[in-house]
């Protein structure tokens, strides 16, 4: 096997598509609910009966286009939405036969009809007047841009990396989504007349006036900034290797580096996808390490489930005080010291408080370790735009439209909700979109 | 448990089941491998001079992901020769005495042609006769079949002729492709029918091929109208039944043909005053091995309501059917909705909406419209703490019923996905039972 076989074995998709007569089964038992709470549930509201219904009729490619009329992003969606706690979650069948229906699949499966068959969207309506700047090419801004596009509005998205898509392209587990997925996706958007200026920092004062005279207005859709550190002794040893930039780096390049005894620190659903994602790279012990219990880790229950199912353990109520290299050669790791914690009180919003239990220091021998607990504010960043007010190291926005404190700047996706899906991201950028082309049509009458 | 012991017109079987005359009854192998597997009798595929069949011959209506709710054929009669057909029943009825054998017969229409068929029919031993008068297709192009069912008088005559020879019951089977049964039904019993059989195929194209434009089934490009059967029909097979054993003029015994497929049907068929029960779609389906849940899911609801013999609730139903003017019309049923089984599909309020009388209400929304302006509206996020609620319906979700403006069409009842969440109750109107006809406004 090429190492291009291999690493495709490895993180095959964990949710196989549907074949032709699987989906058709499964659209007709859709009940086909009236003010569908799967729809309702849905940060885009894909009308999901109807795009269900139209599976069953044998009208694929128009459920496709009931999908992207509402999810410019209908394909990675359909792959990355933790669908349990959305459209899946919301199902009636649950109440019927304990059966939801299987949407993430079906609307995988009218997607993959749509790129298969090389179909294309409505050409954009008339020309209207207006610049609007994206900046950021992940989820938010695709929408956004998407949306602004098909009501005639000129577009442009900035993003400082070389490839368009955001955490799309270098941000998901591989076994989800793969870039070449989130490509078509920005491919579509560039097909609609979305202009794209890549491996650009918009950055500087001077950098700003300039993108502020070119266009009306900007949308920020910059997501979130690197891994927070985890401020221990060792942390600059080269074996410790952020979540994130583990994730993009096997992505994007197969030669990327795994150790033979892993150590993920974090309780997220990132940690979840670096600790799997290291086992099928090669890792023979993947170790997960959370300062509070099973029942207070924020990733979801079916990831956890996941990484149980595929051996990863973990260690609940232990944190991280150092990382040890080794004493012969100082470039390697050689053991996470880590401390046992007890949950003290609840604080101010119910979650109880890790607290070290004294002496209960121990060392975990590992060649490698994944700091994953949460990303870092863009702050520094975010406070070079004027009068645009923050709030936790987060843009605050209009929820209803986007706006921020300044009339000619929009906000959504990551930067704008600290880091949720990709679905709300795209229903960010829809939102913006439309608060855009409001205030454009004010601004040009 | 139950007897099922049949005896119609004179022709006894251990039980109501008989294979009607088509595909399933052909040869005597398939008839023979039939009644092994627990079929009462079979009527067997319409003997006459052989024809020749084209290829492609079925076509059916799927519904939902489901096969066949309905079987079009434009198959014609028997394409063995006379005397191998008769030979085989002689077989079977050797074989199997205490089985009911049937000759479904269908000549040209002359008086020697059919004396000729009914001697031969009876000479091989079976033991009774069912005159075609039904196929609506092919065979009446050739003034057969429902050519002849079609006008009271050729079945009048046609029936004395058979009649004139005939030993055995003679059964007509009567076409449903007329304004009303019942004057065909006469017309046999004038001509001294024993038993009717209801209903014959109706008129039928089942689709059309949307790429090719073919309607199907596709003869080389071309289509022909066919016969329809399968469950689709049994609503109007009931009926038509219905009329049949209601109408003291004719009176005569009928087996019940249309869409039977499962014991349930049959017990219908038999409450509206049938005989004995021919199946034929349900067994190109499946295969004569549906005929066990028949036998035994009849005999279980037999025993459940407990009624001993076919004859303690054949036409128990009859009575109970009568004309729309002679209806209660100060009987009042409303609909109730059941919250604690309540999926919140929301079908019942947007059927009620759009397809009935506006008194299904959703909490918060003046109507359908401003409900899902409403939902759309929402600003829904992924849960940041999941804590996803499946078992319980939202109680926003749950629909209320209006009873004073219920009407109590059961369409509420009719649409819902779960069994018992909607029940129609009934409402205590203190007025006495009055019809049209009773009010005097029918007079």
């Amino acid at each position: 096997m090429t190492n291009e076989q291999q690493f495709a074995a490895s993180f095959a998709e964990i949710h196989p598509p549907l074949g032709r007569r699987e989906a058709l089964v499964e659209a007709n038992r859709c009940v086909y609910c009236f003010d569908a709470p799967c729809a309702n549930a849905c940060p885009t509201h894909i009308d999901v009966p109807g795009f269900i219904k139209k599976i069953s009729s044998g009208n694929l490619g128009g459920s496709a286009m009931t999908i992207l009329h509402a999810n410019i992003l209908g394909l990675s969606c359909a792959r990355v939405c933790p669908v349990e706690v959305l459209c899946e979650g919301a199902c009636v069948m649950h109440r019927y036969n304990q059966q939801p229906i299987e949407i993430g699949r079906l609307q995988r499966h009218a997607m993959d009809h749509f790129y298969a068959t090389g179909r294309r969207l409505p050409a954009a309506a008339a020309a209207k007047p207006g610049r609007v700047a994206c900046i950021g090419a992940g989820p938010a801004s695709l929408a956004c841009a998407a949306t602004l596009r098909q009501l005639g509005f000129a577009v442009t998205i900035f993003d400082s990396r070389p490839l368009a898509g955001g955490l799309n392209t270098y941000g998901v587990a591989e076994y989800k989504l793969r870039p070449s997925d989130s490509l078509q996706e920005v491919e579509l958007v560039r097909a609609l007349g979305v202009e794209f200026r890549l491996s650009v920092e918009i950055a500087g004062e001077w950098r700003i006036k300039e993108l502020e005279e070119e266009f009306d207005i900007v949308f920020l859709a910059v997501g979130l900034g690197r891994t927070q550190p985890l401020e221990i002794p060792g942390e600059r040893l080269p074996g410790v290797v952020d979540a994130l930039r583990f994730i993009a780096e096997y992505k994007t390049y197969r030669g990327a580096r795994v150790g033979r005894r892993v150590v993920v620190v974090g309780g997220g659903n990132t940690a979840i996808d670096a600790a799997t994602a290291a086992l099928r790279l090669g890792a023979e012990e993947v170790h997960v390490l959370y300062r509070r219990s099973e029942t207070e880790m924020p990733a979801f229950q079916f990831e956890y489930d996941l990484a149980k199912q595929e051996g990863v353990r973990f260690h609940w109520l232990t944190q991280p005080v150092a990382i040890h290299g080794a004493a012969r050669d100082h470039a390697a790791v050689e053991s996470v010291e880590c401390v046992r914690m007890e949950l003290g009180p609840p604080d101010r919003r119910g979650r109880r408080q890790p607290q070290p239990i004294p002496g209960s220091n121990f060392r975990l021998s590992c060649d490698m370790v994944i700091p994953s607990i949460g990303q870092s504010r863009l702050l520094d960043f975010l406070a070079q735009f004027r009068d645009i007010r923050l709030a936790g190291g987060c843009v605050v926005v209009d929820p209803a439209t986007g706006q921020t404190s300044n009339p000619r700047y929009f906000a959504g996706g990551d930067c704008v909700n600290g880091g949720r899906e990709v679905v709300d991201a795209v229903a960010e950028g829809k939102r913006a979109a439309a608060g855009i082309a409001q205030r454009l049509e004010a601004m040009h009458g | 448990m139950a007897d099922l012991t049949t005896r119609f017109a004179g022709i006894e079987s251990p039980n109501p089941f008989w294979l009607a005359s088509g595909p399933p009854s052909n040869c005597g192998d398939q008839v023979k491998r039939a009644l092994d597997a627990g079929w009462g009798g079979a009527v067997w595929k319409t003997i006459g001079e052989p024809i020749v069949n084209v290829s492609s011959r079925y076509s059916s209506v799927d519904w939902n992901g489901q096969r066949m709710m309905g079987l079009n054929n434009i198959e014609l009669i028997t394409d063995r020769p006379i005397e191998t057909n008769l030979r085989e029943i002689a077989e079977v009825k050797k074989r199997y005495p205490k089985h009911a054998a049937i000759a479904s017969l269908m000549v040209e229409s002359r008086r020697e042609a059919w004396h000729e068929i009914v001697r031969r029919a009876e000479g091989a031993g079976a033991d009774g006769l069912e005159l075609n008068f039904g196929c609506p297709h092919g065979m009446s192009e050739r003034g057969m079949g429902s050519a002849v069912g079609q006008v009271p008088e050729y079945a009048k005559t046609i029936t004395e002729w058979v009649k004139e020879v005939a030993r055995t019951p003679v059964l007509v089977k009567l076409t449903p492709n007329v304004a009303d049964i019942r004057t065909i039904a006469r017309a046999a019993k004038a001509g001294g029918a024993d038993g009717l059989s209801a209903i014959n195929t109706l008129n039928s194209i089942t689709g059309v091929d949307l790429d090719t434009f073919t309607p199907r089934p596709d003869v080389g490009g071309q289509s022909s109208h066919g016969g329809y059967c399968g469950p689709a029909v049994k609503p109007i097979a009931l009926h038509m039944v219905q009329q049949l054993a209601g109408d003291r003029e004719c009176g005569l015994p009928v087996s019940g043909i249309g869409g039977i497929s499962g014991w349930r049907d049959a017990a219908e068929f038999l409450l509206l005053g049938c005989h004995s029960l021919q199946v034929c779609t349900a067994v190109m389906h499946y295969g004569y091995r549906i005929v066990e849940d028949m036998i035994d899911g009849l005999s279980n609801w037999m025993d459940e309501k407990g009624f001993h013999t076919l004859d303690d609730f054949r036409g128990l139903s009859l009575p109970r059917v009568t004309e729309w003017q002679h209806l209660d019309l100060n009987y009042k049923i409303v609909a109730r909705i059941h919250p604690e089984l309540c999926i919140g599909c929301g079908l019942c309020y947007i059927a009620c909406w759009d397809g009935a009388h506006q008194c299904i209400h959703v909490e918060g929304a003046g109507s359908p419209e401003q409900l899902v302006a409403q939902s759309r509206a929402s600003l829904a996020q992924t849960p940041a703490v999941v804590a996803v609620d499946t078992a319980h319906t939202p109680a926003a979700r749950i629909p209320k019923v209006d009873e004073h403006e219920c009407v109590g069409c059961n369409l509420c009842w009719l649409v819902c996905p779960v069994e018992h969440c909607i029940t129609m109750d009934r409402v205590d109107t203190g007025l006495p039972a009055q019809s049209w006809a009773s009010s005097g406004a029918g007079s």
